[in-house]
């Protein structure tokens, strides 16, 4: 430790906002901004990487029997499966959660900080050896190629034999780890720390929305690792619940990853959903509509979001009751989902709004996630699904709510925050340069995949029939323009730390609200020492 | 998705007008439809089984229309709304914030368009179930990287069914579509379909027929077709399963079922003696006098003389 470290902690006392020498400051963190800040950098990082391999990907798959060095069938096994845990675990869920959540639940109800900052620290610090391990799965030869969904007996040892494949299920059981210590400390901080009269009745929409994913990841994410934890033991201790040779049932491991993998995905939207209602709210210089609708559509978003999972098996073999049941118990989701969609526009309803950048793309936002979510009410019905599933209509799907939804939010979050996280504002054009060309990018990638779905093109594949050859084109030129507005995202993030400019403490006016406005920009290291009072 | 509503009922017309003549069938497969995917296609494939036409049915009329309108609506409402409401037009915000009737509004009447929905799908989701009245079974065994078809009825007919290399691909032979010893069933009957898998799992696809289960090891899964028309239907291995996951495709030629029963007949007969399995083109259909060589025709005759042969399953 330097001696500058050494110091800044003698100094703490006197001081209260001298910070830490480097090492003490970031390998040691207890500071929520601090910790916020790390995950927002590596979620960039996880992001860019996994969109590197989304670009490998659209390039092999813009021509059929196209012979590049992903056309090995193992080897873009490895591809896709690690473009889909590092955006799912490494991207999203650091960004929303882990950055922004950090960063704004404390401030937003007036806490001075979160209530285990050491666990704090270490979940955060998990994540690194989790994506060091799902790279050494991607690039230990020969990869692991078993997708995100990781199905027995593809993932066991007869089929995908070394350590690729343990590599990656240890990646999952640390990032697990990670994820439930963080929301521990999200459920506790949220429940026990709110600042004098904030009652949870008054508590901005984000906040409300890392409590309801808290508690999906708290009761998931057990899940995940009971699964992961007997398909590691089938692969080295030669148990076999997965493997009907030995009385095991390959369906189980479904139903397990699903009871997860189902919440897992409003774990990644839910948190968007708080960072739009905040954005929607201030660029419209109105409160939301109808605030208890919108905190009970999530809790019940949560809630039924349990009880859905089968439908990613209609396929599967599960009678036709159980298909029956799960269809109808999806469905059902559309409702809260719609409330959600009808507010966001009734808050716009009468306001004066103005469109910068973080509107652009919490507009932008709330289109895509609807067509996103209508695709969801097309696969719900089980009838129709027995020609979707599997096809490049679910990819559409999923990605119109996630690479469209719940990174708009990211993005939304980003322009609406970076002023406040590091007391220089981004450079409005080229923000919106940056939404534009994502925009019209992303559309242009996924929106064929619905026709190729439709047509019956499947997942997962290196190499198609001719047929579908034309929207694959297409979705490869629109893969190569998001690459593109990524490139002019890093130069905003370029020209936002170069900037000499500093904001003041309340940068959008009137219509922002919440308590992290009442503070300087950057708010200083620690906050709230003394609790404010709320009215 | 509005886009994909017109597009879709576009593509259907023009699918329609396509097909309402037979296409003459490709390659060595009986003449009659290709149940195939098509350059540029944007809707589902056209449905040549009950289930498929039903789904199609579902999907174009039903389902899309819904989710076009609420999307249309939506996007209307965004648009409007940036309009009337931007900063410069209305410089002072309302305080609105509640409106009971409206939010009950907005609970209740997409939840009466999803009941409205869900009843002709829950009706289909009961009839893709299983046929109870299935005149044969089929057993579909999936294996890295190649099905495995059983006929039960037809003396336990098994063969294996490997995709066409590209460098041994013939003219009119579709690249990862084709194989070498496509699934021969008959036309207009009940089939019964058993899956299975013989190691990883993987999902049997025709996607113009309307089929899609997993073939997982250790469990038999049911489901049922019943092809409308004579014609070849392509699907593909649609579960992730290793390195050959996309050259393991299905290509289902669909014969009257004297042409079947003669077929399989044959095939039992050439299996025995030599292991190989012949083309279905190697019987003629019955009447269709097209002249194919001598034992093949003179079994059709004779099968066709045979009024038995249909409840017997030709074993």
């Amino acid at each position: 430790m330097s001696m500058a470290a050494f110091q800044g902690h003698a100094e703490e006392h006197v001081h209260h906002d001298h910070k830490p020498g480097f090492f003490r400051r970031w390998l040691c963190s207890t500071n929520h901004k601090d910790i916020g800040t790390l995950y927002l950098i590596f979620a960039c990082c996880g992001g860019l990487f996994a969109g590197v391999l989304s670009l490998l990907m659209r390039w092999q798959l813009m021509y059929p029997n196209h012979h590049s060095f992903l056309a090995d069938g193992q080897t873009w096994n490895a591809v896709i499966t690690a473009h889909g845990l590092i955006m799912i675990f490494f991207t999203v869920m650091p960004g929303l959660i882990g950055g922004f959540g950090n960063w704004f639940v404390p401030m937003m109800i007036g806490a001075p900080d979160m209530a285990f900052p050491r666990l704090n620290n270490i979940s955060f610090w998990l994540l690194v050896p989790a994506i060091c391990l799902v790279l050494a799965g991607l690039f230990t030869p020969p990869g692991a190629g078993i997708g995100w969904t990781l199905y027995p007996p593809l993932s066991e040892a007869t089929y995908q034999p070394g350590l690729p494949v343990d590599f990656t299920l240890f990646a999952l059981h640390l990032a697990g780890i990670s994820s439930l210590l963080g929301a521990i400390n999200f459920i506790t901080t949220i429940f026990n720390m709110r600042a004098p009269g904030m009652t949870m009745h008054k508590m901005p929409l984000f906040v409300w929305s890392i409590l309801v994913t808290a508690f999906l990841l708290l009761l998931s994410i057990p899940v995940l690792a009971g699964a992961i934890t007997m398909l590691i033991t089938d692969r080295l201790f030669g148990t076999g619940f997965f493997n009907p040779q030995l009385g095991g049932d390959p369906v189980l491991f479904q139903h397990l990853f699903w009871f997860f993998g189902h919440p897992e995905v409003y774990i990644m939207i839910l948190p968007a959903f708080g960072i739009i209602s905040t954005v929607i709210a201030t660029f419209s210089k109105k409160p939301i509509f109808g605030y208890l609708g919108m905190v009970y559509a999530m809790v019940a978003i949560g809630v039924v979001g349990f009880a859905v999972w089968a439908h990613h098996m209609f396929i599967s073999g599960i009678s036709v009751d159980t298909r029956a049941y799960f269809m109808a118990a999806t469905l059902v989701i559309a409702v809260p989902t719609g409330i959600k969609v009808f507010s966001w526009i009734a808050t716009m309803w009468g306001g004066s709004i103005e469109m910068k950048t973080p509107m652009l793309f919490a507009v932008g936002f709330i289109f895509l996630f609807t067509i996103g979510g209508v695709t969801g009410v097309v696969l719900a019905n089980a009838s129709i699904d027995q020609v979707l599933h599997n096809t490049y209509y679910v990819v559409a799907h999923f990605h119109y709510v996630l690479s469209l939804g719940a990174v708009f939010g990211i993005f939304a979050g980003f322009y609406y925050w970076i002023g406040k996280m590091s007391g220089h504002q981004y450079p409005e054009y080229w923000g919106k340069v940056h939404f534009w060309l994502m925009f019209i990018g992303v559309n242009l990638t996924f929106f064929p995949m619905h026709f190729l779905g439709a047509a019956g093109m499947p997942r997962r594949y290196p190499d198609y029939p001719n047929a579908f050859a034309g929207w694959n084109f297409v979705s490869s030129v629109g893969a190569y323009i998001s690459g593109l507005s990524l490139l002019v995202f890093l130069y905003v993030v370029y020209r936002t730390f170069t900037s000499k400019e500093h904001v003041a403490d309340n940068y959008w006016g009137e219509g922002a609200t919440t308590l992290e406005w009442a503070l300087s920009s950057p708010p200083p290291f620690h906050t709230f020492e003394e609790l404010p009072r709320i009215g | 998705m509005r886009l994909l509503g017109r597009c879709g009922a576009l593509a259907l017309a023009l699918a329609s007008l396509m097909l309402a003549t037979p296409v003459l069938a490709q390659g060595k497969g009986p003449a009659g439809i290709i149940g195939e995917p098509h350059d540029w296609q944007i809707g589902l494939q056209p449905g040549y089984s009950p289930v498929m036409r039903d789904i199609n049915w579902l999907n174009n009329d039903i389902v899309i229309p819904i989710i076009g309108v609420i999307s249309l609506l939506v996007a209307a409402l965004l648009v409007f709304v940036l309009w009337r409401f931007n900063a410069a037009r209305n410089p002072i915000p309302s305080r609105l914030t509640h409106n009971a009737p409206l939010e009950v509004a907005w609970t209740v009447l997409p939840a009466l368009v999803l009941v409205g929905m869900a009843i002709p799908s829950f009706r289909l989701v009961f009839f893709e179930n299983k046929t109870n009245d299935p005149y044969m079974t089929l057993n579909v065994t999936g294996h890295q990287w190649y099905w495995e078809y059983g006929y039960p009825d037809q003396g336990n007919l098994d063969f294996m069914s490997n995709y066409i290399p590209q460098n041994e691909l013939k003219p009119g032979q579709l690249r990862l579509l084709s194989v070498n010893h496509p699934l021969v069933l008959p036309v207009g009957e009940n089939i019964r379909i058993l899956e299975t898998s013989g190691d990883v799992i993987h999902s049997f696809f025709v996607p113009s027929l309307g089929v899609q289960r997993y073939a997982i090891p250790g469990q038999t899964i049911e489901t049922w077709v019943r092809i409308d028309r004579p014609g070849t239907y392509y699907g593909e291995c649609n579960q992730i399963c290793g390195i050959g996951h996309h050259e393991m495709p299905i290509e289902v030629q669909a014969v009257p079922l004297q042409q079947f029963l003669a077929w399989a007949k044959l095939a039992k007969q050439q299996m025995a003696e030599n292991g190989s399995v012949p083309p279905v083109s190697a019987v003629a259909a019955a009447g269709s006098g097209d002249g194919t060589a001598g034992v093949a025709t003179a079994k059709v005759a004779e099968l066709a003389y045979h009024p038995a042969a249909r409840p017997d399953k030709g074993d």
